[in-house]
């Protein structure tokens, strides 16, 4: 059977999610496998060196670089507090003595005598990691971090930004068709995850950051009002650590594009429950996508865990997506994938794949098309 | 001649995303590509070793060329008595993200830059240069290289023999960053040392105990040298030695090559380098990628290599889109076109970037963005393809009106022989018109050009062949290079002849009689504003050419040329839009002017039928 390797987002009922929550730098991890966690909890934490600060007391001193460490008043390795001198001349008969004092909290680290720069080094910056997501730690990287497993609703989106946040989930369109509005967007929604249809407006968005919703699922955005949010143009799609209190998550990509139907009914079947989102995007080698986990209460669990290995590819008879004008975000099912090259209207010379969409056959190319991976 | 003769060549690129394979075989033609393969790479989960890629692409070819070459999962090389396998397996590499690497040099503009010039010229992609006088303060420095977490450093610093403060300030920064390297936490970071000769004592002092320090000649001994072959070669062995060792199947897969892995780029520069010196020609190439593009250049036999590193098709376009502006995207799109829509596209692309564009306003719009890629890469290049800055000029009173200073642009358009051009977006193009017109109206090349196109982007593996250092295999490996490269490799699409020199609209710009080889002579009048097409094969014709009184097309303003000139697979392209080319503020005058130009070199089939005037 004619069959074709095609990428597709997951949008699946129940799922066993692994989540890796790992330290940037070796240190602890404060909990044991098996211990049940929620998403604001510990799991990890470490301490990143201080920054570094450079002082050139030959310079200050006005001395010779190599004469830096005989007017040294504090030792290597030396714990020194703010303002507190590090080095002083002898002066002329014990007078006329000139000093340098150090301009933050540090320890002493090196001395140079070629250059008379003295390196401090600032208190190491804590770091705690927190489980993300409510479920239980499956293994414990000693020293390094834990992966933490639930049983979930796990959606990918196409893109995203912020980070990770969590929050009750609010579905406030009545359909996927339905743009989210400003108006819809209330106080009360604040530290909720609210979830829209088509669209969402910049005017909509920024309410929900004024508001302090944690989190904003919905088909698509405007990718030129992107730069009012980031302040910066976005130039590649790598995102998650931008500083906001909302994150985004696109199920579908730029534009007013209608919610994928089996990822609306998903959400909307979930409808009030707690919700860990991120906005995280990567698309380069090693891809990220924003995701959407909805944890779920044991006696919500049927069994049917669908395993995440995915890739089969695509066969007749396959859901798909299309992911390219001129038939952006239509869905329809693969008819036949003949294997001859054919001309497309740009005289682009593709492999294609004949779709029903709507009952009527078009001819699309394979590499516009993803897979609906649904379960 | 010295050495074996090779009878058939397998070589590999481990690209990114697809790792190629193609097969040379000795033929009564000479060296030519027998058959190519490829398969997505496997450098990642779930399989995290290369070479199993390696072997899906050499399968494809096995299948292709009916040969056998594997034996399991071994190459069977040399060849056997029964005629299996091939006498030499090499291979090239960018997987893993390539070679990343940081810089450093006292002065930015003349240590730092000739710092940079060996990292970009060993292929790598340079993170950041750090210098004494960049204007960061120390502890910035610190957290830059820190967050940057490169494969290996570069520092260089001081001409030998003078101050070694400077150098060794910046060894002590990078001693008190202590970097770690970006695959493997188990050993130390590489830094090369290329500078002063005398602080080397004081830098292995800084930096010996905490990283894998090396050290190698002066990048600058002198100002007015640069000596770059040395750190060049380092660079090569350390990319093997440290970074491939690494990454994930790399110790098998170097065990299975007959010459060292080169990094992609750095096979691509020094072919180039390669072929220009064997024409005596200057050389232009570019590789416009997904993510990155890659300039190459030789001009007064001075070769240099710049990534414009988030100037690409895929996953780089929208970063296109802000540093060009959308004015400047738009005014190479021949239709009407909604702007909030047409950046909502771009946008659908990034986020999924392998797909194709099925309809014909699309592949305009793919094209105008390519377009403004290629040419901000090329203002790069030119501002870093410079002479020696600091060096004093000899002047004599001849110069006094032609006071040209250090660290003038190499890159001279009216001396440029042969631009060529590779990766999807032109290598692809559904018509080979598209493709010259996209790097003519990106490069705009003077007086008289040859181009061409990479017919499948194996510029990589023939670079690794010619650089083979076993005498018993290096020059028949290099002239089967220089071979496939002439025959198969490259796509010779014509030659552009564009007058200099302003010149009132619907004014004469040239008069030229070309001897073509199939009709005879032929006469033809260039104006102000027009493109003429004329079909010629890839050979050679003479040519008289008659600028008009204030235009050079190569020897002088007014002045008659008699030379030859190539044609190919377009013809000849006569560009009367002028230079320098400005197009037209007015929407609709421009609209009008880039179909008119699109009919006369039959770009698109027929944009009247989108919209277009």
């Amino acid at each position: 059977m004619a069959h074709s390797y095609t990428p597709g987002l997951k949008v699946l009922h129940e799922s066993r999610v692994k989540k890796e929550r790992i330290l940037p730098l070796k240190g602890e991890v404060v909990v044991k496998e098996n211990d049940s966690v929620n998403p604001e909890d510990i799991v990890a934490r470490t301490h990143l060196p201080g920054s570094v600060q450079m002082v050139n007391v030959g310079n200050i001193l006005n001395i010779d670089p190599a004469d830096v460490k005989d007017v040294m008043t504090v030792e290597i390795g030396a714990q020194i507090p703010e303002g507190a001198m590090i080095a002083e001349t002898k002066g002329l008969f014990g007078l006329f003595k000139s000093n340098c004092c150090t301009p933050v909290d540090c320890r002493l680290e090196s001395i140079s005598s070629i250059t008379g720069q003295v390196v401090l080094r600032e208190s190491p910056i804590p770091v705690e990691v927190d489980a993300y997501v409510r479920g239980k730690v499956a293994k414990v990287i000693p020293e390094e971090g834990v992966v933490i497993q639930t049983y979930a609703v796990f959606i990918q989106g196409i893109f995203g930004i912020g980070g990770e946040s969590r929050g009750e989930l609010v579905v406030l369109s009545a359909n996927r068709e339905e743009e989210l509005t400003a108006e819809m967007i209330k106080p009360e929604h604040a530290g909720k995850v609210i979830v829209g249809g088509s669209f969402i407006s910049l005017a909509a968005y920024k309410k929900a950051l004024s508001l302090n919703v944690a989190g904003v699922v919905v088909g698509g955005f405007n990718y030129f009002d992107l730069e009012e949010i980031l302040g910066y143009t976005l130039g590649v799609a790598i995102t998650g650590s931008e500083d906001l209190v909302t994150s985004l998550v696109l199920t579908e990509g730029y534009g007013e594009i209608r919610m994928g139907h089996r990822t609306f009914d998903l959400l909307k079947q979930h409808h009030g429950k707690f919700t860990s989102i991120n906005g995280a995007t990567q698309i380069r080698a090693g891809v990220i996508r924003p995701e959407i986990v909805i944890p779920l209460d044991p006696e919500d669990l049927k069994g049917d865990v669908h395993a995440v290995a995915i890739n089969e590819g695509i066969q007749p008879g396959s859901l798909v997506r299309v992911i390219r004008a001129p038939y952006f975000g239509r869905i329809g099912n693969v008819v036949a994938l003949p294997p001859e090259l054919q001309k497309m209207e740009s005289e682009t010379m593709v492999r294609v794949a004949e779709i029903n969409i709507d009952d009527k056959v078009m001819v699309i190319p394979r590499a516009n098309l993803e897979m609906v991976e649904t379960d | 001649m010295v050495g074996k003769q090779l009878k058939t060549i397998l070589a590999t690129d481990c690209g990114s995303t697809t790792t190629k394979a193609i097969l040379i075989e000795l033929t009564d033609q000479g060296y030519r590509l027998k058959t190519r393969g490829e398969a997505p790479t496997t450098v990642e989960a779930p399989f995290e070793d290369v070479t199993k890629g390696v072997l899906n692409a050499i399968m494809e070819v096995e299948e292709l060329s009916g040969l056998k070459i594997l034996d399991g999962d071994t190459i069977i090389h040399p060849m056997r008595d029964d005629n299996t396998g091939v006498d030499v397996y090499v291979s090239t590499s960018s997987a893993g993200g390539g070679l990343q690497m940081m810089v450093a040099g006292v002065v930015k503009s003349m240590s730092g830059e000739s710092a940079e010039r060996a990292a970009l010229g060993a292929g790598s992609i340079v993170m950041d240069v750090l210098a004494s006088n960049d204007g960061r303060l120390p502890h910035q420095k610190i957290e830059r290289i820190r967050q940057l977490r490169p494969d290996m450093i570069l520092l260089s610093g001081g001409v030998d023999g003078g101050t070694v403060s400077h150098v060794v300030e910046l060894a002590e920064i990078l001693a008190a960053a202590n970097p770690k390297p970006r695959l493997g936490q188990n050993y130390k970071l590489p830094v090369i040392y290329a500078g002063n000769i005398k602080a080397q004592e004081s830098i292995k002092a800084t930096l010996g105990e905490i990283t894998d320090l090396d050290m190698i000649e002066n990048i600058r001994p002198v100002l007015e040298i640069e000596n770059l072959g040395p750190a060049r070669d380092k660079i090569h062995d350390l990319f093997m030695e440290h970074v491939m060792a690494q990454a994930p199947g790399y110790k098998k897969l170097m065990g299975w090559t007959d010459a060292p892995i080169m990094p992609t780029p750095g096979a691509v520069g020094s072919l180039i380098e390669m072929v220009a010196k064997k024409e005596n020609m200057s050389v232009v190439g570019v590789d416009i990628g997904g993510a990155t593009t890659d300039i190459f250049s030789v001009f007064e036999g001075q070769f240099n290599r710049t990534v414009s590193a988030n100037l690409g098709m895929s996953y780089s376009i929208c970063n296109v889109l802000a540093e060009a502006t959308l004015k400047n995207v738009l005014r190479w799109v021949p239709i009407d076109i909604d702007e909030g829509e047409l950046t909502n596209r771009i946008g659908n692309k990034m986020i999924r970037p392998t797909t194709v564009p099925q309809s014909l306003e699309e592949l305009i719009i793919e094209q105008a963005i390519a377009r403004e890629a290629l040419r901000l890469s090329f203002i790069q290049h030119k501002s870093f393809a410079v002479s020696l800055k600091g060096v004093q000029q000899e002047r004599t009173i001849s110069d006094a009106f032609d006071q040209s200073g250090s660290g003038e642009t190499l890159v001279n358009m009216m001396e440029l022989d042969l631009l060529v051009g590779s990766g999807g977006v032109l290598s692809h193009a559904p018509r080979r018109e598209q493709a010259m017109r996209m790097m003519i109206d990106a490069f705009v090349p003077e007086g008289i050009t040859q181009l061409a196109v990479d017919s499948i982007f194996m510029m990589p593996q023939l670079g690794v062949m010619a650089n083979i250092d076993n005498d018993d295999l290096a020059e028949s490996a290099r002239k089967a290079a220089v071979e496939v490269f002439e025959n198969d490799c490259l796509i010779r699409l014509g030659t552009c002849l564009a007058p200099v020199g302003k010149a009132k609209p619907g004014s004469l710009l040239l008069s030229a009689e070309f001897d073509l080889p199939e009709t005879g002579k032929k006469t033809v009048e260039l104006f102000q504003g027009d493109i003429l097409i004329i079909p010629a094969p890839f050979a050679s014709i003479k040519a008289i050419l008659t600028p008009s009184k204030n235009m050079d097309i190569g020897k002088g303003k007014g002045e008659v040329l008699e030379t030859e000139v190539f044609g190919g697979t377009v013809g000849l392209i006569l560009d009367g839009r002028g230079r320098p080319f400005e197009l037209s503020t007015d929407k609709s005058m421009r609209i009008a002017s880039l179909n008119k130009w699109s009919r006369a070199t039959n770009e698109y089939p027929d944009t009247a039928l989108i919209g277009g005037v």
